[in-house]
């Protein structure tokens, strides 16, 4: 079984074709990579797959269902997480609120129930906020537990969102450029986080500029070039084909 | 955890001390009636808040809600007799619905667009309690009988007191439990990310669409019961000012604070009272004091002030 399927994907901006005829498949348990260009349509299809955009043709399929035109909220509830290139954090709740609001749908949103604040509201939350806890300690974000989001630094934020995104229990993640803006150190760090994450099953999919890190954690990449792909294939076969080094390596050798 | 729990309790503590003892120095009909129509503000400005200063969307248009009820009231009550308590949950219920079937075209928009439609919805209401005359009076308004549950009649300031004293405290119960709740921080997010909150699976459309209801069912019941308090309406008071007068008392007491909003009532609905004083200089003064308040307070007197607490509590740890 395969966990995705983009099946002749298109996407027009008036005109323009930000993704042309795209076929792919994502198996269940692998860190799979796009990689291509600055405007090659990698955000794009991110959001082509999350439901941020409509597709113009195509259809995308998670778990053999059809799922084109659905709504990210609906998509999130079929077990589909992301993180975003510029950050979208809540800067108007704290740390730790963030990630519970990742819970959200594991949770009793009752209104009724809320305002009137059953019993069953309070242990909901306190259940919620241990997991919230583990989620940030797990991406290395303890020492920010009881913090405002506002007044994180960059980097600590980056992994907010991948907890936020975790505690949400995706079985599908993506994650757009999640080493972007970072330091070679902290690059590392996330390095680790992505690998942790997959080994506890979680399928991921990666957009990420960050050549050696691409190279090193994924089984899988994807290589997009003016929205069409270029090849696909294990890093080793990617690393050796033409098209990629003169589209987008050969720049470097 | 336990401490959020323990500070919420003693906030409503204070709250209802305060509503109990404050009558002790409240020494004419007057003063009461000051209190009263502070409390039916604060009411209101609760549940807005919840829609401006939580979820930061914007209504420009709730006193149409008030309006709609209070003269759904003062028809049913007065012309047919209906019970006050039955036309005050008849009206909310309409207000409710009339809420939910604009809220979802209306909350599409965002930032100045949606301060135009809610604009333009207040308006409206406005403008057809104006015109249909024979039903409402038009402007020269009409006259409500009292509020009465069974043989109990309300009628002074006095007596009103209690009932909007219990109401407003249950008002804050009410905000505080829905922000501290997986709905609230739903609400909160859609603040301060749509997109996020969605891939998170947040329907943003169901909670702005929520908050929105709620916010226009809390100025519904004010309206019944202003209705009956006053004893006479007129579509003045569904007019855009009062809209506006209520977004102030938001955003001055302090978005997404619900002790805020009670504090921005208290302020805009005494404040002009004690400036009478002045006279001509009336005006004046009070967009003075607005205009201080902002510049020195810029995010609202309950959260600016909280955390000029926070930073001296710190400050007095830091050099033990």
């Amino acid at each position: 079984m395969t966990l995705l399927n983009v099946e002749n994907l298109s996407k027009e901006f008036g005109g323009v074709h930000a993704i042309s005829d795209l076929t792919f498949t994502i198996n269940p348990g692998t860190i799979h990579s796009i990689i291509g260009p600055n405007g090659a349509g990698k955000t794009t299809l991110f959001n082509l797959i999350t439901g941020v955009y409509t597709p113009s043709a195509g259809r995308v399929l998670f778990q053999d269902q059809p799922v084109t035109g659905l709504r990210p909220n609906e998509l999130a509830a079929r077990g589909m997480s992301r993180t975003f290139q510029n950050l979208q954090i809540f800067m108007n709740m704290t740390a730790l609120e963030n990630v519970l609001v990742g819970r959200h749908l594991h949770l009793n949103t009752g209104i009724l129930p809320s305002l009137f604040r059953w019993p069953a509201i309070g242990r909901g939350d306190r259940a919620a906020t241990v997991m919230a806890k583990d989620l940030m300690a797990f991406v290395g974000l303890e020492k920010y537990i009881g913090w405002d989001a506002d007044a994180m630094p960059y980097g600590a934020l980056k992994r907010l969102e991948i907890a936020r995104a975790l505690a949400a229990e995706p079985k599908l993640l993506l994650l757009d450029e999640p080493a972007a803006g970072l330091n070679a150190t902290e690059s590392r760090e996330i390095d680790e986080v992505i690998k942790k994450v997959a080994a506890q099953g979680v399928t991921v999919v990666l957009v990420e500029h960050d050549m050696k890190m691409v190279m090193e954690i994924s089984d899988h990449i994807l290589v997009l070039d003016y929205g069409r792909k270029l090849t696909e294939g294990t890093p080793a076969e990617v690393r050796q084909n033409p098209d990629v080094i003169a589209a987008y390596l050969g720049q470097v050798g | 955890m336990r401490s959020v729990l323990s500070s919420r309790w003693a906030g409503l503590l204070l709250l209802a001390v305060v509503i109990a003892l404050l009558p002790l120095g409240l020494k004419n009909n007057f003063q009461f009636d000051i209190a009263v129509r502070i409390g039916f503000n604060a009411i209101v400005v609760i549940g807005l808040n919840l829609l401006i200063g939580y979820a930061g969307q914007i209504s420009l248009g709730h006193a149409g809600f008030l309006g709609l009820a209070a003269y759904f009231s003062a028809i049913t009550v007065t012309r047919y007799g209906w019970p006050p308590l039955v036309s005050l949950l008849a009206a909310a219920t309409l207000v409710g619905l009339l809420a939910f079937i604009i809220a979802r075209p209306v909350l599409r928009l965002k930032g100045h667009y949606l301060a135009m439609a809610t604009l333009g919805l207040g308006i409206i209401i406005s403008i057809v309690l104006n015109q249909e005359a024979g039903l409402t009076g038009g402007p020269d308004g009409m006259a409500v009988d009292p509020f009465t549950i069974g043989a109990f009649k309300l009628v002074k300031a006095r007596e009103w007191y209690w009932l909007v004293g219990a109401l407003l405290w249950l008002a804050v119960w009410l905000s505080l439990n829905l922000i501290d709740s997986p709905v609230g921080r739903a609400l909160r997010a859609v603040h301060g990310s749509e997109v996020a909150a969605e891939v998170v699976g947040v329907d943003t459309t169901r909670y702005k669409v929520m908050v929105f209801v709620l916010s226009a069912v809390f100025a519904s019941v004010v309206g019944s019961l202003q209705a009956h308090y006053v004893s006479f309406i007129s579509p003045q008071q569904a007019g855009f000012f009062q809209s506006v007068e209520w977004v102030i008392m938001v955003v001055l007491g302090g978005m997404a604070s619900t002790y805020g909003a009670v504090i921005g009532a208290v302020i805009l609905t005494a404040l002009p009272q004690v400036l009478t004083a002045l006279e001509d200089y009336e005006h004046m003064i009070f967009g003075l004091i607005m205009m201080l308040v902002m510049i020195l307070l810029p995010k609202g007197i309950v959260p600016s002030a909280g955390a000029l607490l926070r930073r001296v509590s710190s400050k007095a740890e830091g050099g033990k």
